[in-house]
């Protein structure tokens, strides 16, 4: 029984700590994308929070991998799975996506949030079925 | 591949979440391995043997 409470807790321990680390990296996107187009005037500022940001990002890439290493062999799989599903389609999305840029069949330019959106929504999508054929 | 797991936690009578608290997966796994949706690693079916005390064949069975 005590090894299962303690798997089952390390696991809530590092779903907060990814939690924490997004949620986080997600404002540090946020100060940069708007402080840097209505706060302030500065390189060395803009320079400074985009460092803060990516040294954030990397926290937060660590602690997905710890989440990951909590897991069990199926909830890994799942996992496994649809982030094999997502960057498949975040690479053919995305290269079919540019291509209708540089061969002007769309008049905008390609966005990257668009592609991140894809890729979580994909992942999402992936995560659910995968839950729902195993269960 | 088949498996005798259902029947090993009925008679030793463990619901899914025992058995999954005393192998330290979850309780999803275990169900997705008595269904025969999923099939448990090696050290898994390790823990299996040992805990009903049977050897891995005498749980897992090749469906060939």
């Amino acid at each position: 029984m005590k090894a299962k409470e303690n798997h089952g807790e390390v696991q809530k321990k590092n779903v907060r700590g990814l939690a924490l680390w997004t949620f986080l990296w997600t404002i540090s996107v946020a100060v940069v994308t708007f402080g840097s187009q209505y706060v302030w005037d500065s390189k060395v500022l803009t320079g400074v929070s985009i460092l803060i940001s990516t040294v954030l990002g990397i926290g937060m890439i660590r602690a997905n991998i710890k989440y990951l290493l909590s897991l069990d062999e199926l909830q890994r799989k799942i996992q496994m799975d649809a982030m094999g599903i997502a960057l498949g389609i975040a690479l053919v999305g995305g290269i079919s996506y540019a291509l209708l840029d540089t061969t002007n069949v769309i008049s905008q330019d390609a966005e990257i949030s668009y592609l991140i959106i894809l890729i979580g929504l994909s992942y999402m999508a992936a995560v659910l079925i995968g839950n729902a054929r195993y269960k | 591949m088949k498996n005798r797991l259902k029947v090993l936690r009925a008679e030793h009578d463990m619901t899914q979440a025992q058995l999954a608290d005393e192998t330290g997966v979850s309780r999803q796994t275990i169900n997705a391995i008595e269904k025969g949706k999923f099939d448990p690693s090696l050290p898994l079916a390790f823990r299996f043997a040992k805990l009903f005390k049977l050897k891995i064949e005498e749980i897992f069975q090749d469906e060939e």
